[in-house]
């Protein structure tokens, strides 16, 4: 592996590690708090890529960036206040089967309005081109921007969370609800600000990663199952885990894709041949870049084996 | 009677009357329906009934929420068309009735392999931990089209082993033998997970789900407990894998997706979770959404996650549960003043759901025809898709109806909530009838 291709996988890593996180953290917020796990989260991050491709089309992308995840986010707190609101009496498990039902919903009303086929959903015209470049290969403004607002959505979070009014009771009802509802907090507001809060953030990430990747109905599925290892990883409820472990996870996404090794390859250098007629051959030959699909989920087996709470979990589920 | 629990009773009759009702049902069916396609959504419903309740011993047995029920069955699935792949190229010999045994004793070995990293956590993180290893194992079906497939899947025969017991004719090539030999293991796996809830294992589970911390004080261990469940209902899953490669004589890579995964979710759900006949009501519903309504809707997916999220808010207990509430209130005689509420929302729902329905088939056909034909038809009736007054029609029916549910729906819920508390005043006052 050449120095360039090491430098701009880990640059592509990042940026990708970044998208996930703005995924992940708006779904760790929302589970700490509520204890639901938003089965449909990924689901608010394809309509927030569906509302910006369809604001772009009217208004432009500039303003679509900042009106689809405010969309987005109305939508979360009117599931929050009218659906989720009423299940929470049943406990978790209807919880979570709500907003799994919802998952379904959504898909297919995006499917009934936007078709069933990807949307031409393209970068505008100042995202386009690239950054700079490395030894010969370009960086993507549009990488370098996922970037950019990633880390202004984490300093913003960050200053919420710790430095304003309601980022401190936010932060008081994670852990004590109860005592909050009786200093005089409206607590179910709160949840209802967080969930729709958690809502606009996946529909942030959905408008940017809408024009840099696809923009389809099946966004959700692939996003989803990732951002699920992404917070069981990193640890259920924990913000620094979950920064932690998209990283991890995009960068070893990014890595494997570009790695073109496989085992027979390795132990070839070593002086042990594999033939089509060794034991197992099928798994012999697969290279890191085929299995880089599944290293997430190998990931995660790993983890729950080797440190079952998560890398920066507390608590022991 | 003071203590029922100290009765005696050698047979229990209303028992071995409903079972053998239940065999008799399945004999008969065929005879009823003698179309093509309602003994294909027969023999689907029968599979799909297995694959519910194996479902249920999770769910709604020991309270474990799967997300990647699908590896069970789809790993049987594979297992068993390959078997009759075997048995065709005459390296094994093998009856074909007893294949689907073979996909359950696989789904089985992946239940221990599988369970024991999955089954260390419960609650959400094993939802989660399910999740995972179902996108794990789909992602290993693209990467060995060896033993997969690839995208085309695995194709067998069912006819390779010759006839059943020597029976002329009897090669499980038509429709009806399949059905039979489905509606056979149906029944058998029906019976054999009724009778699992009555073991020590099968009430530990219970206990399980509804209190770990004391179970684990009066010193069981309860992860273990949740693997050995998962063991046994991941050999129903792949029987019920086994008896779906049978069918269908394919194997592909959906069949271990999370869209399958998902489907059993809804269909032990839909029918209910709490009561060991509830799955067995949502695998028919489930099927009949899945194989009926497709036909006539691309948008069938959105009304079953429709009908799903419904249920969830408003009747977490399933259909089954709503049949036998509504069971209790008819027995106590308290129906009569049900019936002018029930009229009502009945009436209004259906208006509201007409228009739904119109408003949903219209946008579905603008999006996916843009350029095709300008009329469709809904219940039979031809619609311009293009004109102000059907769209002016469906949008006043679908406000219309709206309003008019919400008020049905209040009325109907205080004349309900009136006539619960009537029953537990009644239970209370009666406890040994209750």
């Amino acid at each position: 592996m050449t120095p360039e291709l090491a430098l701009i996988s880990a640059l592509n890593g990042i940026s990708y590690g970044l998208l996930l996180f703005m995924l992940a953290s708006g779904l760790t917020l929302i589970f700490s708090m509520m204890g639901v796990l938003n089965f449909a989260h990924a689901s608010f991050y394809m309509l927030g890529a569906y509302l910006g491709y369809q604001i772009s089309k009217w208004v432009g992308f500039w303003p679509a960036l900042v009106l689809a995840p405010i969309a987005t986010g109305l939508f979360g707190a009117v599931v929050e206040r009218f659906g989720l609101r009423r299940v929470h009496k049943w406990g978790h498990v209807p919880e979570l089967l709500f907003t799994f039902g919802l998952s379904f919903i959504i898909v297919e009303l995006v499917q009934v309005i936007w078709g069933r086929p990807p949307v031409p959903n393209e970068l505008p015209p100042g995202l386009q081109g690239s950054l700079f470049t490395i030894y010969t290969t370009t960086f993507p403004i549009s990488r370098g921007f996922i970037m950019l607002v990633a880390v202004l959505m984490m300093a913003a979070l960050w200053l919420v969370l710790t430095r304003t009014r309601i980022g401190l009771v936010i932060q008081a009802a994670l852990t004590h609800p109860e005592q909050v509802e009786a200093l005089g907090h409206n607590v179910r507001r709160v949840f209802m600000l967080v969930f729709g809060g958690g809502s606009a953030l996946a529909g942030l990430a959905g408008v940017i990663g809408g024009v840099v990747f696809v923009t389809e109905p099946s966004m959700a599925a692939v996003a989803g199952a990732i951002i699920f290892v992404v917070i069981v990883v990193g640890g259920m409820g924990s913000l620094a885990g979950a920064f932690i472990a998209s990283l991890l996870i995009g960068i070893i996404q990014t890595f494997g894709l570009a790695l073109d090794y496989s085992i027979q390859s390795i132990v070839g250098n070593v002086g042990i041949h594999v033939t089509p007629d060794t034991f197992g051959y099928a798994v012999w030959k697969l290279t890191i870049a085929q299995v880089a699909p599944v290293l997430p989920f190998l990931l995660l087996v790993l983890i729950l084996i080797v440190r079952p709470r998560g890398l920066m979990g507390t608590r022991e589920g | 009677m003071t203590d029922a629990s100290l009765s005696y009773r050698p047979i229990n009759l209303g028992r071995w009357v409903i079972w053998g009702g239940t065999a008799l049902l399945f004999l008969l069916l065929p005879v009823f329906f003698t179309q093509g396609f309602a003994r294909t959504l027969l023999a689907q419903m029968g599979i799909m009934i297995i694959f519910a309740l194996s479902y249920n011993m999770l769910l709604g047995q020991s309270g474990m929420l799967s997300f990647g029920h699908a590896v069970y069955s789809g790993l049987g699935a594979y297992f068993a068309i390959h078997t009759l792949n075997l048995i065709g190229a005459g390296q094994l010999v093998f009856p074909v009735s007893l294949v689907p045994l073979v996909g359950g004793v696989f789904g089985m070995s992946f239940g221990v392999l599988f369970g024991y990293p999955t089954t260390q956590k419960s609650g959400t993180p094993f939802a989660m931990i399910t999740l995972g290893i179902g996108e794990l194992v789909f992602a290993c079906s693209l990467m060995f089209p060896g033993f997969f497939g690839g995208e085309g899947g695995i194709s067998g025969n069912r006819t390779v082993g010759g006839n059943f017991l020597g029976i002329k004719g009897l090669n499980f090539g038509r429709d009806i033998h399949v059905y039979y030999l489905i509606a056979f293991w149906c029944f058998l796996s029906m019976v054999a997970m009724f009778a699992w809830t009555h073991t020590p294992l099968g009430r530990i589970a219970n206990a399980v789900r509804d209190n770990p911390e004391r179970v684990e004080f009066i010193g069981y261990n309860t992860q273990r407990v949740r693997w050995l469940v998962l063991i046994l209902s991941s050999f129903f899953a792949g029987l019920a894998g086994g008896l779906s490669a049978i069918n269908f004589e394919i194997v592909t890579a959906e069949n271990v997706s999370a869209i399958r995964s998902g489907g059993v979710l809804l269909a032990a759900f839909i029918g209910g979770m709490l009561f060991f006949f509830g799955p067995i009501v949502g695998a028919v519903v489930f099927s009949f959404f899945a194989i009926a309504l497709s036909d006539f809707t691309k948008a069938w997916q959105l009304y079953l996650g429709a009908f799903f999220v419904l249920l969830v808010m408003y009747a977490p207990g399933g259909l089954s549960s709503l049949l036998l509430m509504n069971l209790r209130v008819m027995s106590l005689g308290k129906m009569k003043r049900l019936r002018d509420p029930y009229l009502g929302v009945a009436l209004s729902g259906l208006t509201l759901l007409i228009g739904v329905v119109l408003l949903i088939e219209l946008t579905y056909h603008l999006t996916l025809e843009a350029g095709g034909a300008s009329t469709i038809k809904v219940f039979g009736f031809p619609l311009a898709t293009h004109s102000v007054e059907t769209w002016a029609f469906v949008v006043a029916l679908v406000l219309g109806g709206a309003v008019a549910f919400e008020y049905a729906r209040r009325r109907f819920k205080r004349a309900w909530d009136a006539i619960q508390v009537e029953i537990e005043d009644w239970a209370r006052e009666n406890p040994e009838r209750s």
